[in-house]
């Protein structure tokens, strides 16, 4: 299972890559596998505010669809529509796949967010 | 998480091909293998074994055992012959259906009965309650192992193994104490993919060495184990219903588009008064197909509406990966329901633009028509 260490996790399987005072989120290596084939991502508009565990995107596998969560507060700045196109690229390559980029609200949220040491114990326990 | 399931004769051989196992009607099963996706093309464009032995199978014996089946199914029994299968329903007096089934007759006093899993317990006490001493109805359950190897390949490769002909066993035919991989098998020429293939039975014992062999022989066609998730998207597009989604107590097969399934016109049955008084005044209610025009995938009961008001819901949905399309099956008021006609389906609290398409969504174009096909 791949779990990069320059990335911050949730316990709903989501990363965050902080960049400034804006951080890019995606699913990570663990939560597509346990999907399947992704075959559809909905995605919000640019310029929604989400808070931290709130449901903004949607991943549907042929199987189900599943929400998936803000694990930080903030205003979306750019969603990435190559997903909507090509939804299978969060199977072969989840940390390129970013969903959305947010604009923080509260830098402070990332010091509650899982390192990748931590993360990786999560998954072992599953 | 698998201690409190039950598990096929090839539980173990799941693990050991790298099966994602779920939890199924009660029972532990792979819902895949490689993924839906790869499986899935793999059965359109060669060949795939299933485990299926989860299936419940009924024995009923007797002298009676004609007359019962008669009453007891919608279909015509007097129309089937020695190692025939038929697809049929079981359906209550008030015309909602107990089960879909395949039945077997082996003899004029001998049938078999394929049943879905989620339904054995009910459907055994359906025949106790309904059968007379010259009946005799057993539970075979859990003591016959069943497989299904489908595709357009599947011939070939099953021929591989066997001395019978199998070019000759047509669709819905049984060839019974048949020998593949040298193991004492029932084949018949059935399945639920859309896709020319056979539904294989042996004892519990020999499944993993049957399943081990068929595989090995399918190595250089690129055949392939499939789950669950296949098993159900192929059906899907093939049309096929599903218990608990398409069908269901509170559904009758001309709801549900079955009505070549129910003979009206043989000896009364079980549902017959019901169903020809359905029948005649025509029904309330239709299963369509639809496609999606907007983007999202459909899933059961997410609301159908037209002109903003409510008019049915989807019974099985899922993105096609044949067609690349995403598709669904919906039951909605009959009244306007005709190909080409605009639906709505509510999917996460929007409207969503689908558009009504016939069943199956995918037609297999044999090159060697062997019969009616199952729905």
């Amino acid at each position: 299972m791949n779990i990069p260490v320059d990335l911050k996790y949730s316990r709903e399987h989501e990363w965050v890559r902080a960049e400034g005072g804006r951080a890019s989120i995606g699913i990570t290596d663990h939560a597509q596998h346990a999907l399947g084939d992704i075959v559809f991502v909905e995605l919000p508009e640019p310029g929604a505010e989400f808070g931290a565990g709130e449901a903004f995107a949607v991943v549907e596998s042929v199987k189900a669809a599943s929400d998936v969560y803000s694990p930080v507060s903030g205003k979306i700045t750019e969603v990435n529509e190559q997903l909507a196109a090509s939804p299978e690229l969060v199977n072969s390559d989840p940390y390129g796949s970013w969903f959305v980029v947010v604009e923080l609200s509260d830098p402070g949220e990332f010091d509650s967010l899982l390192s990748a040491e931590e993360y990786g114990k999560l998954c072992k326990e599953e | 998480m698998d201690n409190h399931l039950l598990k096929t004769p090839l539980y173990e051989t799941h693990r050991r091909y790298g099966g994602k196992i779920i939890e199924f009607a009660g029972w532990a099963l792979p819902v895949q293998y490689s993924g839906i996706l790869d499986e899935h093309e793999a059965v359109r464009s060669r060949a795939g074994l299933f485990d299926v032995s989860h299936m419940g199978k009924l024995e009923v014996r007797g002298k009676g055992a004609y007359e019962f089946l008669q009453e007891l199914s919608t279909g015509d029994i007097g129309m089937l012959a020695d190692c025939r299968a038929i697809y049929s329903l079981l359906c209550y007096p008030e015309g909602g259906v107990v089960d879909d089934i395949l039945i077997y007759r082996f003899g004029p006093e001998h049938f078999f009965l394929v049943v879905n899993a989620s339904n054995i317990n009910k459907d055994y006490d359906w025949a106790a309650q309904n059968k007379t001493d010259a009946v005799e109805v057993t539970d075979l359950s859990g003591s016959v192992a069943q497989m299904a190897l489908q595709g357009p390949l599947a011939e070939k490769i099953l021929q591989s193994l066997t001395m019978a002909n199998l070019m000759d066993l047509k669709f819905f035919h049984i060839e019974r104490n048949i020998e593949i991989a040298g193991i004492n098998c029932m084949v018949s020429r059935t399945g639920y993919t859309g896709e020319d293939g056979f539904e294989i039975y042996t004892s519990p014992a020999h499944a993993p060495n049957l399943w081990d062999a068929i595989l090995e022989a399918g190595r250089p066609y690129r055949a392939v184990p499939v789950g669950l998730g296949a098993r159900d998207t192929l059906r899907l597009e093939a049309g096929l219903p599903l218990y608990g989604h398409e069908l269901s107590p509170g559904i009758t097969p001309l709801e549900a588009g079955l009505s070549k399934f129910v003979k009206l016109d043989k000896p009364d049955f079980i549902g017959r008064a019901a169903l020809a008084a359905q029948y005649a005044k025509g029904v309330d209610r239709t299963l369509i197909g639809f496609e999606m025009e907007d983007r999202g995938i459909p899933r059961s009961h997410y609301p159908v509406e037209s002109g903003g008001r409510e008019i049915g819901y989807v019974t099985s949905g899922s993105y096609s990966p044949t067609l690349k399309k995403n598709i669904g099956m919906a039951l909605i008021e009959a009244v306007g329901a005709e190909q080409g006609v605009k639906i709505d389906v509510v999917i996460r609290n929007k409207r969503m633009k689908a558009v009504i398409v016939r069943i199956p969504f995918y037609k297999k174009h044999y090159k060697n028509k062997r019969g009616g096909i199952k729905p």
